[in-house]
């Protein structure tokens, strides 16, 4: 028969054993909220530099990527700078390369392409406008080779910007090329009318 | 016999059961505030960080885009936080004796990266994706809060499951057009129930699915 002091005890080392189960999981076990793997950029004590990512490789493309496509990925032809788009421009790409070129040209170049951008105003040297005769007489590989290799005080956008991405921002670049360079009579007449009437 | 009790016992005890349901309320009620309040959350707690950056100095003085930075925002389940390359492309040229850009300078020369505090920690157990956020057209806005506001980078939300299920259970409340993901200052449309409801069909959000435990935590 169980007397009550038995039940006492048992009910007191249950109580023990559970606190020191928990205790146990509690510290020792693994901690779901942060759990030994790495996220991007975690810190890494196991690498001399203590970075968990490890450098690329010189010459690493990503898989799938690989192509000798010399035109999309260097802009030139026989090692010259080509006039030639690596594929069609359609809407969709002017639509990417306005959204890129707003994003990540317009701070220095203006959202006109004219060198006016707002940090131009903070003091950095102002680029050329690309509204000028000589810069619309450049072919578009030269555009493409600019944002991959950087030019004077510009850095590379290759790391911000994907290859298909700056062939839409050279094509974004055109057209705004053409907008601030077109003659009235040029415009459809809609737009003809709208403007003249507005002029008025 | 005596009485075992003096007559005052009635009202001691009586208090006394009103004494322990308003210290046990109080408790909880003290307790459930503590929890939620940014001493424990984190939240609206700015960081201390090796510069004190100012998103509001880039994004509404300068009119940075969050992109421009966060580059891989749109395409992997992490935003990305700049290497000191891009800092560089432009403080190279600007401020560039600026005491407070040492660390910087240094990064950049030593290559050593910059250590920012994290300020948005989820738990390892949730598999969170910024990209599909982006792609469906929830707006930095509508989680970070208006970081162009923010001198120094706070949470502007507890990170809560409840927190987030709350748009997981009704996305037409939050959902924007694509285009004006990235608008710090986009105002919803009036009639944003049923134009909420025509954009998460014209994106084909899983509204079924995005309450499962597995699109979440895996």
């Amino acid at each position: 028969m169980i007397t009550l002091k038995k039940l006492f005890s048992h009910t007191v080392l249950t109580f023990a054993l559970s606190a020191a189960a928990l205790g146990v999981i509690g510290c020792g076990g693994v901690n779901l909220d942060n759990q030994p793997k790495y996220k991007p950029l975690a810190a890494s004590r196991f690498f001399a530099n203590g970075q968990s990512s490890r450098p690329l490789v010189e010459g690493t493309v990503p898989r799938g990527s690989f192509t000798t496509d010399s035109l999309l990925i260097t802009g030139k032809v026989n090692g010259k700078l080509a006039d030639l788009f690596p594929f069609p421009v359609t809407e969709q790409v002017l639509e990417r390369g306005q959204d890129r070129f707003n994003t990540f040209c317009s701070p220095c170049h203006g959202r006109l392409a004219n060198g006016e951008g707002m940090v131009v105003r903070r003091g950095f040297p102002q680029p050329p406008s690309f509204q000028t005769d000589s810069v619309r007489a450049m072919p578009a590989g030269f555009f493409f080779d600019v944002i991959t290799n950087g030019f004077g005080r510009m850095y590379s956008y290759a790391p911000s910007v994907p290859v298909r991405d700056r062939w839409a921002i050279v094509a974004y670049i055109r057209a705004l090329q053409l907008s601030e360079n077109v003659a009235v009579k040029d415009l459809p007449e809609a737009e003809q009318h709208q403007l003249l009437g507005k002029a008025q | 016999m005596a009485q075992l009790f003096h007559p005052r016992s009635t009202v001691i005890s009586k208090a006394s059961i009103v004494i322990v349901i308003i210290v046990l309320t109080s408790v909880i009620v003290a307790a459930t505030e503590i929890y939620r309040s940014g001493y424990t959350t984190g939240q609206n707690v700015a960081r201390e960080q090796p510069i004190p950056f100012s998103h509001k100095h880039h994004v509404n003085d300068e009119g940075l885009s969050c992109a421009y930075c966060h580059t891989s925002v749109d395409k992997s389940s992490f935003a990305g936080i700049p290497p000191t390359y891009t800092c560089m492309t432009c403080h190279s040229q600007i401020w560039t004796t600026s005491p407070m850009l040492q660390p910087v300078r240094d990064s950049y020369q030593t290559q050593k990266p910059l250590e920012w505090i994290r300020v948005h920690d989820l738990p390892d157990f949730v598999y969170f994706n910024h990209s599909i956020h982006i792609n469906k057209g929830i707006g930095c806005e509508t989680c970070h809060g208006r970081v162009d506001q923010m001198p120094l980078m706070r949470r502007q939300n507890t990170l809560f499951m409840a927190w987030c299920i709350d748009c997981h259970r009704a996305p037409e409340k939050y959902i924007r057009p694509r285009s004006e993901v990235f608008n710090m200052t986009y105002e919803y449309p009036k009639n944003q129930e049923a134009f909420g409801k025509k954009l998460v069909k014209e994106y084909n959000v899983q509204v079924n699915r995005i309450t499962d435990c597995s699109t979440c935590h895996r």
